[in-house]
Formats: C-alpha cells, sequence, structure tokens
C-alpha cells in the first residue's frame, strides 16, 4: 500500500504541472473551453476507502488544526461525539468543522463503519453554478474555493448543494460567511501537497491523488478483493462527479450515504427554465403588442367613424 | 377618519383647490388637511393600529437584534433550512400576490379592456409595494445586506437563477414605480411628468409582462437546484417554474381582490363613486380571471404528476397533506369563483380570494420550508423568526394604507389631469 501511496504523490507531482499548463492553455483560449468542457483532466481527488477508517478522528483534528477552527468542546479523542443526534441526524460540517466522521452500526458487520464528510469538490459544483456573484471556484487543482469578499450571504449554494456541505456562519452580524472545506487550497492544494486530513490518516483510508487515477485504485480494490467492497464508486458519477470518492464494504446507504443523489450535474435540473429565457424575452414583445394592436384596433374604428360622422354633420 | 371626513366637506382631498378657491399646500395634503391634533387624534381612535403598535414595539428591537448580534440571535441558524420563513413568506410568498400589477397593466393597457381602469392603480400600487416589500425581507435574510448590489455592479454571475431574480425584480421594481409615478403627478401638479409616462405605457406594460413570466417562474426555478431535497410531489425540475407563473396569475388577482374588499369596507370615505359603484362589477371580472388561470394550474399540476410518474406518492401521508393542499388551495377556491361568476355573487368571490391567497401561500411554505429536506426533519420557525416577519407585513401595511390615504388610487383625481 506504501508504494501505491508513493505512486500516488509521483504522478501527483508530475499531475500539478500538466495542471497548471492546462491552465495556462486554458486561459489563453477562454472561447474554446465553455461548451464541451469535461472537467480539467489532471485535478486531483481522494479515494476513501470505509473498510479502513477505524473513526480515530485525526483527520477531524489536522482539519482544525490547519483550517484554524475554533476547538470543540470535546476534545477529539472523545469517541462519545458519535452518539450525537441533531434533529434526529448524525453530526455534520458547521461553521466550527469543515469534516466530520460518523459512525454506523451495519446489521450483519461484527464492526461499525465510519463515513467521513468533507466537501466533495464536485466536478461541475452546484454551489457554483448557483452563486449569482461567482463566489465560487474550481481551480484546475480540483477545489472548489469560495470567496467570501464578494459573497452576499443568500446561502442558495446551501439550498443547491445536494451533500449538504455549505453551512453559514450565522453567529456574526458583521462578519458572516459561507464556511466549507476547501481542499486546504490555500496552504497545500496549490503547493501539490495532499490535504491535512489525508496527510493525518494513520490508516490509509484516504488516497490522495489524480483523480482519474483514484477512479482507477478504487476498481482495481475493487477488482482484486472480490465481495469486500460493493461494486460502485460513490462519486465517480454522483452529482456529476465528485473529486472525493468513496468505497464501502455495504450498500452505500447503510453508511449514510444519500443514493439519490442524481447522476449528472445538478446544473442539468436547471437548464429547462434557464433554455425559455430568451424565448420569452423575444417573442413575449411581439406577441403581446400584437394583441395590443388587434384589441384596440375597434376604438381606432369607431373614431375614424365618429369623426366621418361628424364631417358629414 | 371617518367622522372627520364626514363633518367637513373639504375633506377628504381630491383637488388642488380648497372649496374657498385657495390652494392645498403640499403639506397640507400631506396631513390629510388635519390639524396635528385631529391627525393624532385619529392614529389614536383607531384600534387597528394599537395592534400595529404591539407588533412593533416587540419587532423593531428584535429587528435590531438581528442585525447586531447576527442572524442566529432570532433564527434557527440552520445548515439544512438556509431560507427560512423571510424568505419562505417574504419573498416566495409576497411575490406572488404581486403579479397584480402587470396583469391589470396588461388588461387594460394591452386588451384595451378599459372597464377595469378603476382598479388599475390600486393592482399597480400592489404590486410596487408587495416586491418593494419582498426585497426588504430578503434585506433581513440576508447574511451582508449591505452587499444587495453586488450581483448588479461588483461580482456578476449571469448563469445562475437567482442573478435573473436580482435583476428582473430590480428592473420590473423601477418600471413599477414609473408606472404609479402618474397617481404622484397629479397629486403634486406636476403634469409634465404624467404626459411623459403616458407616452411610454405601452413600453412599460410590456417590459412588465416579460420580467413577470420570467421572474415569477425563476421563484420557482430556484428550486430546481435541491432536485434531491423537496418532496417530488412538490418540485417538478421541467413544470415547476410554469406552476409558479400560473399560479401567480389567480394570486395576484385574488390579492387586489382582498385589498379592494377591504378599502371599500374599511377606507369608504377615500374611494369615489366610479370605484365603488365599478368594484362588484370588476370584481366579477377578476374572479373570472382567476377561475380560468386556476383550472390551467390544476391540469398542470397534475400533467407534472403524470410526467414524472409519482401516482404512488399520493397514497402516502405527503400525498395526502398534497390532496388537502391542491383540494383546499385551488379545488375549492376555483368551485367558488366558478359559482360565483356564475351568479354573478361578487361577495362568494371575494371569499374564494381570501381562500385562493392563503393556498398560494400555503404552496409557496409547502415548497420552501415544509416538504424541503422532507427525508431528514421538519424545522419549526423561532417566534422572533414569525414576529420580525409580521412586523414587516405591518411596516407594509402602514405605507400601503398612508399611500391610499392620499395618492389618487381609490379615487379620481379632480384637479387638472
Amino acid at each position: 500500500m506504501k508504494i501505491k501511496k508513493l505512486l500516488n504523490r509521483r504522478t501527483f507531482l508530475k499531475g500539478s504541472l500538466a495542471g497548471s499548463a492546462a491552465a495556462v492553455s486554458l486561459s489563453r483560449s477562454p472561447e474554446a473551453k465553455a461548451a464541451t468542457f469535461e472537467g480539467y483532466p489532471d485535478s486531483m481527488g481522494v479515494l476513501v476507502d470505509l473498510s479502513r477508517c477505524v473513526g480515530c478522528r485525526s483527520c477531524e483534528a489536522a482539519c482544525n488544526e490547519e483550517q484554524q477552527l475554533p476547538l470543540p468542546e470535546k476534545p477529539f479523542n472523545d469517541f462519545s461525539v458519535f452518539d450525537e443526534l441533531h434533529h434526529g441526524q448524525k453530526r455534520r460540517t458547521d461553521e466550527t468543522r469543515y469534516t466530520v466522521v460518523n459512525r454506523y452500526e451495519v446489521p450483519g458487520l461484527d464492526h461499525p463503519l465510519f463515513h467521513k464528510v468533507q466537501c466533495n469538490h464536485c466536478q461541475e459544483p452546484a454551489c457554483l453554478t448557483s452563486c449569482f456573484v461567482n463566489a465560487y471556484t474550481k481551480t484546475p487543482e480540483g477545489a472548489v474555493i469560495y470567496d467570501p469578499k464578494v459573497c452576499v450571504g443568500c446561502r442558495t449554494c446551501m439550498v443547491a448543494c445536494p451533500f449538504y456541505i455549505p453551512t453559514f456562519r450565522y453567529s456574526s452580524a458583521f462578519q458572516p460567511r459561507i464556511m466549507k472545506c476547501i481542499f486546504c487550497y490555500d496552504t497545500r492544494l496549490k503547493e501539490g501537497k495532499p490535504p491535512a486530513c489525508v496527510e493525518a490518516c494513520p490508516q490509509e483510508a484516504l488516497t490522495f491523488g489524480r483523480r482519474q487515477e483514484m477512479i482507477r485504485v478504487g476498481r482495481q480494490r475493487i477488482r482484486e478483493n472480490q465481495g469486500r467492497y460493493v461494486d460502485h464508486i460513490y462519486g465517480e458519477h454522483e452529482a456529476g462527479g465528485t473529486a472525493w470518492m468513496y468505497l464501502s464494504p455495504v450498500e452505500f446507504e447503510e453508511a449514510g450515504f444519500d443514493t439519490s443523489v442524481p447522476k449528472e450535474p445538478i446544473l442539468n435540473y436547471v437548464k429547462d427554465f434557464l433554455s425559455i429565457v430568451p424565448m420569452v424575452l423575444t417573442i413575449w414583445p411581439a406577441l403581446f403588442a400584437g394583441i395590443h394592436l388587434l384589441a384596440t384596433r375597434k376604438d381606432g374604428i369607431k373614431k375614424q367613424q365618429q369623426t366621418e360622422g361628424e364631417a358629414e354633420k | 377618519m371617518k367622522s372627520i371626513a364626514t363633518t367637513s366637506q373639504e375633506i377628504p382631498i381630491d383637488d388642488h383647490a380648497r372649496v374657498d378657491g385657495s390652494s392645498w399646500a403640499l403639506k397640507d395634503k400631506l396631513w390629510l388637511g388635519l390639524s396635528r391634533e385631529e391627525y393624532k387624534a385619529m392614529i389614536v381612535r383607531n384600534p387597528v393600529n394599537w395592534a400595529l403598535f404591539i407588533i412593533l414595539a416587540i419587532g423593531i428591537p428584535l429587528t435590531i437584534m438581528r442585525y447586531f448580534g447576527g442572524l442566529d440571535t432570532v433564527t434557527n441558524a440552520s445548515n439544512e433550512y438556509p431560507w427560512g420563513l423571510f424568505l419562505g413568506f417574504g419573498l416566495f410568498g409576497m411575490v406572488p400576490l404581486s403579479a397584480s400589477g402587470f396583469l391589470l397593466g396588461t388588461t387594460v393597457e394591452i386588451f384595451g379592456r378599459k372597464d377595469f381602469v378603476p382598479i388599475e392603480r390600486l393592482a399597480l400600487l400592489n404590486g410596487l409595494l408587495g416586491y418593494f416589500f419582498a426585497v426588504i425581507y430578503l434585506e433581513v435574510d440576508l447574511g451582508m445586506p449591505w452587499r444587495l448590489p453586488y450581483p448588479m455592479f461588483v461580482s456578476l454571475g449571469p448563469a445562475a437563477v437567482l442573478f435573473l431574480v436580482a435583476w428582473h425584480v430590480a428592473t420590473y421594481l423601477s418600471v413599477q414605480v414609473a408606472e404609479i409615478l402618474p397617481a404622484l403627478f397629479e397629486w403634486i401638479g406636476w403634469l409634465k411628468g404624467k404626459r411623459w409616462i403616458k407616452s411610454i405605457t405601452i413600453g412599460l406594460t410590456i417590459a412588465g409582462i416579460i420580467l413577470s413570466t420570467l421572474h415569477q417562474g425563476a421563484l420557482g426555478a430556484l428550486f430546481t437546484y435541491a432536485p434531491t431535497k423537496i418532496h417530488p410531489l412538490w418540485i417538478s425540475t421541467n413544470f415547476i417554474w410554469i406552476h409558479f407563473f400560473c399560479s401567480a396569475i389567480f394570486a395576484g388577482l385574488s390579492m387586489v381582490i382582498i385589498v379592494s374588499t377591504m378599502c371599500k369596507n374599511f377606507m369608504t370615505w377615500r374611494c369615489d363613486d366610479r370605484f365603488l359603484s365599478n368594484l362588484d362589477r370588476i370584481t366579477i371580472g377578476l374572479g373570472k380571471g382567476c377561475a380560468y388561470a386556476m383550472i390551467t394550474y390544476l391540469v398542470i399540476k397534475v400533467v407534472a404528476i403524470a410526467h414524472d410518474n409519482e401516482w404512488i406518492y399520493l397514497l402516502t401521508g405527503w400525498g395526502q397533506y398534497y390532496l388537502a393542499e391542491l383540494g383546499l388551495g385551488v379545488v375549492l377556491p376555483l368551485l367558488l369563483f366558478s359559482f360565483g361568476v356564475k351568479n354573478q355573487k361578487a361577495g362568494i368571490i371575494r371569499l374564494a380570494a381570501f381562500i385562493a391567497v392563503a393556498g398560494i401561500v400555503w404552496n409557496r411554505l409547502n415548497t420552501a420550508l415544509i416538504c424541503f429536506n422532507w427525508k431528514l426533519y421538519q424545522e419549526i420557525p423561532r417566534w422572533q423568526e414569525v414576529w420580525i416577519t409580521l412586523t414587516v407585513f405591518a411596516i407594509y401595511f402602514m405605507v400601503y394604507r398612508f399611500i391610499l390615504y392620499r395618492l389618487p388610487i381609490l379615487y379620481e383625481w379632480k384637479g387638472d389631469k
């Protein structure tokens, strides 16, 4: 496994070079990128293997430190947090934590499974496409980052995210903002380093590398360990594909995954409406001006007859 | 006001000139021709004002708390329910009720139905204020309300549905201001401005139709960003924009019926004969429009279920709730509207309008809050959130009343026009 990880890092270095090259060429030809864009070819990803995670919460602690978030009430070695329920729901990301690990007892399995939640960094993020001030950016490295300087705080991104990831700093009146995992973009990913949570994982449950490569690794594990995994990589196609992907030994919904998330970008559902906009803009003026002329035609005729009648007198 | 109006033959003011030939100053017009003491007496005497006072006395400190302490001091600060009552009621509920402006504008100016003129200005004002206060609700809800112009001028995200809503609501607000300005110009006696607006009325009205079609639809389309979060019966990604647009038609018309009914009963002194004697006939006409829009809405609601093949959901608890919404909020008023139109009973139509408006607000709350996150848990707004929502509505009511008392909306200006 060590070798594989090293390999991944090596390929990643190559990948990041190619990524920046791609970024340069993309910026040179902006007209070519829109319609046929299939995602940055060398963007990075992480493969999360649920069968390896033991729920040690090292990733949570590393994230907390790296992102300089406030220390939680309960320390990171307190495992009673797995029993916490809020509105009947397990723990979730919020303004104080960008990632959480939840425990799932699966019937028929002698040990619990742990499901790490963080931003999945979609290929075509719903938060980004729903944002009306362009506060979100998908970087060539694969991170979905956020610019608090332009955000208005409408929270449409939170409505749009199928994974319930962006959270809002409701507690601040003057400096509210969206709080979410940014793949450690500023401090690590930009320099080609894996995010803090991946580096902290003692179980190698998190594998970092080029997204394409991670899909290959995932397929290989499924193939080589017949029966130990469900034959599906969650995130390969979910929401149009995500940078963070999951392997699971049990059906994904049993480990708290939403399997109703569509296998296409959320934006596809919005296109129906967006496509009628130019139609309305073009047809309506002509249509209603026409109706106006027809509807008031009789008035015109009446007026004409009146003036004629007066002339006859 | 009523008693003062009956004792003085000069009040209410509906002309530039007093009975003795001298003219009213603008200040007198603002004070309704009353002395300060009379005005104060008028305010204190009205029990509605006491209710408003209680709402504001608690609501304004709560609003200040929201602005200085953060949204979490008054709301549940939920990350699962990013949109609460401020938007669920204030934006998604108020905007369809304000479709009246473009509907009556179209009826009178485009279709040439001059028989609806007596209510046109009320409908325009209802539209303008509804939109304006939807923006106020938005300003209460936005995390950074001081950045409201950002999507316009600072950082543009033109591919987002909300971008379209923002631009259209902003543009449409200015269109509606222009449409209602003639009333103000008559009142202050600046006829040049009125003539200029008159010359561009058709353009304004058609702009109103385009903008309304798109942003009423866009409010529905906003929910297509959450296809997995809203119960399938309330979201059809293909149809929701047209559901929202179509229901706004009868919602807007019904709201005008309600407001005109209230004016007729509680502000009779301000209405002139043209308004009062035509109102029943106009109400029946509006009721007919409502009935047509409602039957269309009902059909496309059913078509959407068929299109997505969601019949099976109707057998669940959610399905019964859905049928209750459609039955009480659409079918019942539809039957009442039809009955009222057929038998020329304006009273029945007024009842139907009340139910229809409640039904449409119910539908918007269902879509935005109750059936949102149907797989998670039900969010119940905090009382502070409810109270602030009520406070903004009270201010809306007061502004509405302030304008109706003064401008020639319910009556024709007797001076130069």
